[in-house]
């Protein structure tokens, strides 16, 4: 069986692999052919070998485990403060009118900012991350709950409380349900922001270790740019894998979702 | 109109009573990490400003830290806009392009952007130009992403009326494309300006100027009112920036929302 070229460039896989191969091999030659200095912008395929002796080396491995926990902890809190408190937003309109200027006015503050106060006041590393982290991420989380709540079917709704069920059942039974997707869009917004925080504050904060820490001390070592890289590499790939597990769950538990409103994402 | 003002108004009622209770409760406690805000605002008004009214209250230090600040951040900002509107049309009309990078694309999507911070301090050093750099990779990814994605769903029946007048490939761009891009277009712009404030502030954490180097120092020299009304400052200038922003797109986006009504 010969391959069909033409088949060959439909396929996703195919075409994305030779993409960044190319990108790659155009990468090497340009600093081979000695276009951009190698000092500065170190070849593809050192930064490649660097980047594979780190997935061996179990001081990174323990760094990137810290940094993979101190998310995870992070966006597990941000859950189970913002997600009651938008449904209760979201159910209690004047509570929601009264607290949205506040809202509108605390959202815009670059997170990154509060980071040096932060580490005054907590002195626990993990501690202080993880408070970081809530501030900054909780917003899409609970902002995706209210919006999600004003989307239920009032129908549904009426429907439950002819039956005679409280209000808090149709909570449970009909709003969650009907909010959930929207509240997992938020979550996954909320997961990359997670990320950024947890590197920002390793990054800022030392003595915490993880991959930021990593990254900034690597700067300064002899190995300089080309470990830095490596490093820098390892966290887009964290972030990927993070990302892509929430897209395939929320895939899997949305199923019905999705297919009611023929939305694909 | 009146009425309206006033229920406007009244709609924050919410602002005075959290600052008098933020005052109170940090008054009592005294705390040196939470000064009261009667506190952080003289010293605001001190550390930037007491300049005379023609420079609108801006002092030396204000201005020796402001503009550098918002023009590196409004600089990074344009020149992801342009990139990333260009890059994100040209592959949301290929899909064999967009294929082929769509891989680097998730990548540089997933990278958080603070992690670049060393690298590009390493390639660049310290500067502006190391800045700026920095700022617009980081950014760039969200608008490059909405522009391929609004790109991509182009109505087929436009683009096929298009064709049946025979306008021309620029024409068809600048007329059809980019106009139904233009929402998911300011969806992105919007998310990358309020990264762009964010990358603005750790990029200047290292440097000798601007407002991450104001909140660095104020770190330095253990300011505490000085932290808080850096943050206070950011804030304002976060809020302003989206303000402006919701502002230009509703007036520029006018036509798609009430062409949405009509059909």
């Amino acid at each position: 069986m010969r391959l069909n070229p033409r088949r060959a460039l439909d396929s996703p896989l195919v075409c994305g692999t030779l993409g960044v191969v190319i990108l790659l091999c155009v990468a090497e030659a340009a600093g081979r052919v000695g276009i951009v200095p190698t000092v500065q912008f170190p070849l593809a395929s050192t930064i490649l070998v660097e980047a594979a002796k780190l997935a061996a080396d179990p001081s990174f491995l323990a760094d990137i485990a810290t940094t993979f926990t101190g998310w995870a902890l992070g966006l597990l809190v941000t859950v189970l403060i913002a997600v009651p408190l938008g449904l209760l937003l979201g159910s209690v309109p004047p509570i929601e009118r009264a607290l949205r200027p506040l809202i509108e006015f605390l959202r815009p503050i670059p997170s990154v900012a509060l980071i040096p106060l932060a580490a005054w006041v907590i002195v626990d590393p993990t501690q202080m991350k993880v408070t970081m982290i809530v501030y900054a991420s909780m917003w899409p989380v609970l902002i995706n709950t209210v919006y999600g709540l004003r989307d239920v079917d009032p129908v549904a709704k009426e429907t439950l409380r002819t039956f005679g069920f409280g209000p808090l059942s149709v909570l449970l039974r009909v709003s969650l349900p009907s909010t959930a997707p929207f509240i997992a869009t938020g979550v996954r917004v909320a997961a990359a922001i997670a990320l950024i925080l947890t590197i920002s504050t390793e990054l800022l904060a030392g003595g915490s270790g993880g991959m930021g820490s990593f990254i900034i001390l690597a700067e300064s070592s002899p190995a300089g740019v080309t470990l830095t890289v490596a490093a820098t590499f390892w966290a887009g790939m964290l972030g990927l894998v993070t990302n892509g597990a929430f897209v395939l769950a929320e895939r899997r538990a949305f199923r019905w979702h999705t297919a009611k409103t023929g939305a694909a994402q | 109109m009146i009425r309206k003002f006033v229920t406007a108004v009244l709609r924050l009622w919410i602002v005075p009573v959290v600052l008098v209770g933020w005052e109170v409760v940090t008054r009592n406690w005294a705390h040196p990490f939470f000064p009261p805000p009667t506190t952080i605002l003289p010293h605001m008004r001190d550390l930037w400003f007491d300049g005379p009214a023609s420079r609108l209250w801006l002092n030396e230090t204000a201005l020796a830290n402001f503009p550098p600040s918002l023009g590196r951040l409004l600089t990074g900002w344009v020149l992801s806009g342009v990139i990333g509107v260009t890059l994100g049309l040209a592959i949301g009309r290929s899909p064999l392009l967009f294929r082929f990078v769509d891989p680097i694309i998730q990548f540089g999507r997933a990278l958080p952007p603070v992690a670049l911070l060393p690298m590009f301090m390493a390639i660049f050093s310290i500067g502006a130009k190391m800045q700026i750099s920095m700022i617009a990779f980081g950014i760039v990814w969200p608008v490059l992403f909405n522009a391929a994605d609004g790109g991509r769903t182009v109505d087929p029946l436009h683009l096929e009326t298009a064709r049946v007048f025979r306008l021309s490939r620029a024409q068809r761009l600048l007329r059809v494309i980019l106009p139904s891009a233009l929402p998911k277009i300011f969806a992105g712009l919007r998310l990358s300006l309020s990264l762009a404030l964010i990358l603005m502030v750790i990029a200047e954490l290292f440097s000798t100027n601007g407002l991450g180097y104001q909140l660095r120092l104020a770190e330095r020299v253990f300011d505490p009112p000085g932290m808080w009304g850096a943050v206070i400052l950011l804030g304002v200038l976060g809020y302003l920036f989206n303000l402006i922003f919701v502002l230009a797109e509703r007036r520029v986006l006018a036509w798609h929302s009430s062409a949405r009504h009509r059909t």
